[in-house]
C-alpha cells in the first residue's frame, strides 16, 4: 500500500496520530504565541513574530484575539480527551471513527480561521468557520454522549467486578464520563447563546476584567460561569482518564465514581445558576468541588499505592521502608507525575482559590483591581497547564518512551512544570508579603524560575516531536505499528454487542 | 553527580536565587534630573460635545466645556499644597500620616461594599516608600531632583482634597477620557502606535531604568514630548488636547463615585504596567485609602 496513504491514515485515523498532531500544533502555537507578550514582548520577539508572519495586531481587538486564541487551544485539548475517551471507553468501532472525525474536522477548522480572524485581519468568512468549527465539535459531542450512554445493557457489569457498578450493573465510571461529557455540552451552550448575541447587545469582554463591576448583565454572568465550569470540566475528564490508564478499581474506585458524578452534577448545576441566583451559586459549586476533589484524592491514593506495589514487587522486596517505598514511587516519573500534578495542584490552584475566598475582603478588595486580576487569572492558568502536562506525560508513555529517555522526560516536564508555576503562584500573590516598591527582585527571579521551567519542558517537548517526525518519515517507523492500534486501554474494548461482558471486564 | 543530584542542585540553586537580589533602594540613588520644557501648572480647555468612549466606541455625550491639568500634579506642588493646607488647618498630621476630613459616602451595604463614613481620611503616609516629599524646619518641600515628578503614594482622600483646595475636582473617568482621546477612535493618546519611546511603561529602558530597574521609576511629567535625554529620544506623546503621561508614568485617581461600591477608578496605567494598560479606556481601581508608587492624580475645573 502507498506508505503517503498510510501516513495519512495514522495522522487522522489511528488514535496515537491524531493525539500527536494536535498535540503538535498545540506545541507550536503556544512557541509562537507565545512570544506576543511578557519577557518576550519586553525583549523585542514580539515585534519580530508580528513582521515576520504579517500579523495584524490592532490595541482595541487585543480581548477578542485572546478569546479566540483561548478558544482555538481548547478545542485541540478537548479534541485529544476525546481521543482518549473513545479509545478507553467501550464503544463501537464506528462510533469511535465517527465521532473522532468530527472532531478533527472541528478543531482543525477552529484552529486555522479562529487565528486567521484573529490575528491576520478580520475575514468574517474565517469567523463564520471558527463557529462552524466549534459546532462540528458541539455535534461531535453529542454522539460522544450517545456512545457513552451507561444505560446501555451490553456495557453493564458483572457482579464481583471490581469497577464500581450499581447494583443493577451500571458501569458507573462510565455514568461519570457520561454525566462529564452532558455537563460539557450543556455548559458549552452558555458560552454559544452569548456569543449568538455578539453585537447585539453582548461586547467582548474579558471576565477578570469585570471583577469589580457591581451588576453584570445575564450574558456576562453567563461566560463567566462557561469559562469556569468548561476549564473545571476537562479536568474532570482528564481525572478519568488518568484512571482508566492506570486501571483504576476496587474499592477506591467504588468510592470515587459515585462522588465524582455528584460532584459532576453539582459543581455544573452550581454554575448554571450564576446567572439567575448569583449570590447562592458559590456555595454550591464550593460543595461540588469537594466531591470531585475528592473522587480525585482517591485516585491518587490508589495510583501511589499501585505504583510502589509493583514497583516494589519488581525489585523483589516483601517489606518496604520509607525510603524504599517513595523510592518505588517515583521510579516511573510518567505514571507518578499525573498522580503529583494533582496534588500539587492543591498549592497552586485550590490552595490560593481558597486563600483569596477567605481574604478576599480583607485584601483583595482594597488592593488595585490589577492585583486581584493578576492572581485569579494566574491560578486559573496554572490549572489549565497543569492539564497540559498530565495529557504530554500521558502522551510520552503511549510512545512508548523507555529508560533513560523516559526518566528525563518525565523529570524535566514534572520538575520544569512545577518550577514554573510555583515560581508564577509567589508572583500573582506578591502583593501579600512585598510592596511594589520593592517587589523588582522578586518579579525578576520569579519571571526567571517560569521561564526557566516552561523553557525546559518546551525543549523536551520538541525533542520528543522531532523525534515522532524523524519516525514517522521511517517507512518501518513505530508509527506503523501504532496505526492499527485503536485502543490506549488494558483491555480489549471494541465489541459488538453480543460479546459477553463478563470477559471484556475480567 | 548522578542524575537526581544534578536536577536538585540545579533547582536549589534557581531557588536560592530567587529569595536574593538587592532591593530597589530609590533613596539611595542620584536622581537623573531633566527639564523637560513642560509647565506643570498650565490647564487646557476640552470642548464641549460628544466622543467615543470605552473599548467598543459609544458615542458619549459631554455638554460642557472643562479645564484639565497639562500634566499630573508635581512633587512641588503636592508639597505646596500640604503648606498651604497646613497653615490653614484643613489637614493635620499624626503619626508621620497627613489627615483630613472627608464627608463620607452613602452605603447601601451592596455585595463586597465597605462603608466609607464620614471623618478625618490618611491623605498621605509621610513614610510610604518613594515618596519624594520630605519635611524640613516643619515645611513640606520635595526632594531634591524630584520636584517635576508626579507625586504618587496618594490615597484617593489626598487627591480629591488637593483638587478640591484649588477649586477644581477630580476628573469624572468620562472628562478623563474624552482629556485622553479626543473625538476619534485612537487606544493610546497619540494614535495606535505604542512604543517605549512614547510613554513610561514596563521595561521601557527610559534613562531611569538603568539606575532603578525594570520598574524604574516615575519620569518628569512631560518627559515624552520628542526630546532626547541623554540619547534617549522620545516621541510627541501629546493626547489630541495637548495633554501629557495620560498614558503610562502614574495611574490617575477619577473622581467618581458609584453606587454599591467602595473603589474609585484609575485610568491611565504606569511606569509598572506593559502597553495593554495603558490603553485610554482601560480601567483599574483600587480602595480609596490605598496609596503605591505608581498612582498618582490630575485635576479638573469648570470653565
Amino acid at each position: 500500500m502507498n506508505t503517503w496513504a498510510n501516513r495519512r491514515d495514522y495522522l487522522f485515523r489511528s488514535t496515537k496520530g491524531l493525539i500527536a498532531l494536535a498535540i503538535a500544533l498545540v506545541a507550536l502555537i503556544t512557541a509562537v504565541w507565545g512570544t506576543l507578550s511578557g519577557p518576550m514582548a519586553e525583549w523585542g520577539i514580539r515585534d519580530i513574530t508580528i513582521r515576520v508572519l504579517g500579523m495584524a495586531i490592532h490595541p482595541e481587538q487585543r480581548e477578542g484575539r485572546i478569546i479566540m486564541l483561548y478558544h482555538v487551544i481548547a478545542m485541540a485539548v478537548v479534541a485529544i480527551e476525546t481521543y482518549m475517551i473513545t479509545s478507553t471507553v467501550r464503544m463501537t468501532e464506528e462510533e469511535q471513527s465517527n465521532i473522532n472525525g468530527l472532531v478533527t474536522i472541528g478543531y482543525l477548522l477552529t484552529m486555522f480561521f479562529g487565528l486567521g480572524f484573529a490575528y491576520f485581519g478580520h475575514n468574517y468568512a474565517f469567523h463564520g468557520l471558527f463557529i462552524a468549527g466549534q459546532s462540528l465539535l458541539f455535534f461531535a459531542g453529542c454522539m460522544l454522549a450517545k456512545a457513552l450512554w451507561p444505560w446501555k445493557k451490553s456495557t453493564y457489569l458483572e457482579k464481583g467486578s471490581p469497577y464500581a457498578r450499581t447494583p443493577k450493573g451500571i458501569d458507573l465510571e462510565r455514568a461519570a464520563f457520561f454525566t462529564m461529557t452532558v455537563a460539557t455540552l450543556g455548559s458549552a451552550c452558555f458560552g454559544a447563546v452569548t456569543g449568538s448575541f455578539w453585537g447585539n447587545g453582548h461586547e467582548t469582554f474579558l471576565a477578570e476584567n469585570l471583577i469589580r463591576i457591581p451588576h453584570k448583565t445575564g450574558l456576562q454572568l453567563s461566560i463567566i460561569g462557561h469559562l469556569h465550569i468548561m476549564l473545571t470540566l476537562v479536568a474532570v475528564a482528564i481525572t478519568l482518564l488518568v484512571g482508566r490508564w492506570l486501571d483504576f478499581k476496587g474499592i477506591w474506585h467504588k468510592i470515587s465514581m459515585p462522588l465524582m458524578i455528584f460532584g459532576s452534577i453539582t459543581i455544573t448545576l452550581g454554575v448554571w445558576t450564576v446567572v439567575p441566583f448569583e449570590n447562592i451559586a458559590h456555595t454550591i459549586i464550593y460543595v461540588g468541588a469537594v466531591f470531585t476533589m475528592t473522587a480525585a484524592l482517591m485516585l491518587v491514593i490508589f495510583g501511589w499505592k499501585k505504583l510502589i506495589g509493583e514497583r516494589l514487587a519488581e525489585v523483589g522486596i516483601a517489606k518496604a521502608n520509607l525510603f524504599q517505598g517513595v523510592k518505588a514511587l517515583v521510579h516511573d516519573p510518567l505514571k507518578f507525575g499525573p498522580l503529583w500534578q494533582m496534588v500539587f495542584m492543591n498549592f497552586t490552584v485550590s490552595g490560593v482559590g481558597i486563600f483569596m475566598a477567605i481574604k478576599l475582603d480583607k485584601i483583595f478588595r482594597i488592593w488595585p483591581a490589577r492585583e486581584e486580576r493578576i492572581t485569579l487569572t494566574g491560578h486559573w492558568h496554572i490549572l489549565a497547564a497543569l492539564i497540559a502536562t498530565i495529557i504530554l506525560l500521558y502522551y510520552a508513555d503511549m510512545c512508548g518512551l523507555k529508560g533513560k529517555t523516559r526518566q528525563w522526560f518525565g523529570w524535566i516536564v514534572i520538575i520544569g512544570s512545577d518550577i514554573a508555576f510555583g515560581a508564577m503562584t509567589i508572583f500573582s500573590m506578591k502583593r501579600g508579603f512585598v510592596s511594589t516598591y520593592d517587589q523588582q527582585p522578586l518579579v525578576d527571579w520569579t519571571m526567571i524560575l517560569a521561564d526557566f521551567g516552561l523553557g525546559a519542558i518546551m525543549v523536551v517537548l520538541a525533542m520528543l516531536l522531532l523525534w515522532r517526525i524523524y519516525d514517522f518519515m521511517n517507512r518501518k517507523g513505530a508509527w506503523q505499528q501504532e496505526s492499527s492500534e485503536l485502543e490506549l486501554a488494558r483491555i480489549p474494548l471494541k465489541q459488538d454487542n453480543s460479546v459477553d461482558t463478563e470477559e471484556v471486564v475480567q | 553527580m548522578n542524575r537526581m543530584e544534578f536536577i536538585t542542585f540545579i533547582t536549589v540553586i534557581l531557588l536560592a536565587g530567587a529569595t536574593s537580589g538587592s532591593v530597589h533602594a530609590q533613596e539611595n540613588k542620584t536622581i537623573p534630573v531633566f527639564d523637560t520644557g513642560v509647565n506643570p501648572n498650565s490647564w487646557v480647555t476640552v470642548a464641549k460635545g460628544d466622543f467615543f468612549a470605552g473599548q467598543h466606541n459609544k458615542k458619549t455625550k459631554v455638554d460642557y466645556d472643562y479645564e484639565i491639568m497639562v500634566t499630573p500634579v508635581t512633587n512641588a506642588q503636592y508639597a505646596e499644597y500640604l503648606n498651604s493646607a497646613s497653615s490653614r488647618h484643613t489637614i493635620a498630621t499624626k503619626d508621620n500620616k497627613v489627615f483630613g476630613f472627608y464627608p463620607g459616602d452613602k452605603f447601601n451595604k451592596h455585595n463586597h461594599e465597605f462603608e466609607i463614613k464620614a471623618g478625618d481620611k490618611v491623605q498621605i503616609k509621610l513614610d510610604a516608600q518613594g515618596l519624594a516629599i520630605e519635611t524640613r524646619d516643619g515645611k513640606f518641600i520635595a526632594k531634591s531632583g524630584w520636584e517635576n515628578h508626579p507625586v504618587v503614594q496618594i490615597t484617593w482622600f489626598g487627591a480629591k482634597a488637593y483638587c478640591d483646595s484649588n477649586g477644581g475636582r477630580l476628573p469624572s473617568e468620562v472628562e478623563w477620557e474624552k482629556a485622553a482621546r479626543g473625538t476619534d477612535t485612537r487606544s493610546y493618546p497619540w494614535g495606535n502606535e505604542v512604543t517605549s519611546a512614547y510613554a513610561n511603561l514596563y521595561a521601557s529602558k527610559d534613562p531611569f531604568e538603568k539606575s532603578f530597574g525594570k520598574q524604574g521609576t516615575t519620569t518628569p511629567v512631560g518627559f515624552y514630548n520628542g526630546r532626547s535625554y541623554n540619547g534617549f529620544q522620545t516621541k510627541d506623546a501629546r493626547s489630541p488636547y495637548g495633554l501629557y503621561d495620560m498614558a503610562g508614568n502614574v495611574w490617575q485617581w477619577s473622581g467618581d463615585v458609584y453606587p454599591n461600591t467602595h473603589y474609585r477608578w484609575l485610568r491611565g496605567g504606569s511606569k509598572n504596567n506593559y502597553d495593554f494598560e495603558l490603553r485610554v479606556y482601560n480601567r483599574n481601581s483600587a480602595g480609596p485609602d490605598y496609596h503605591d508608587i505608581d498612582i498618582g492624580f490630575r485635576c479638573v475645573r469648570n470653565k
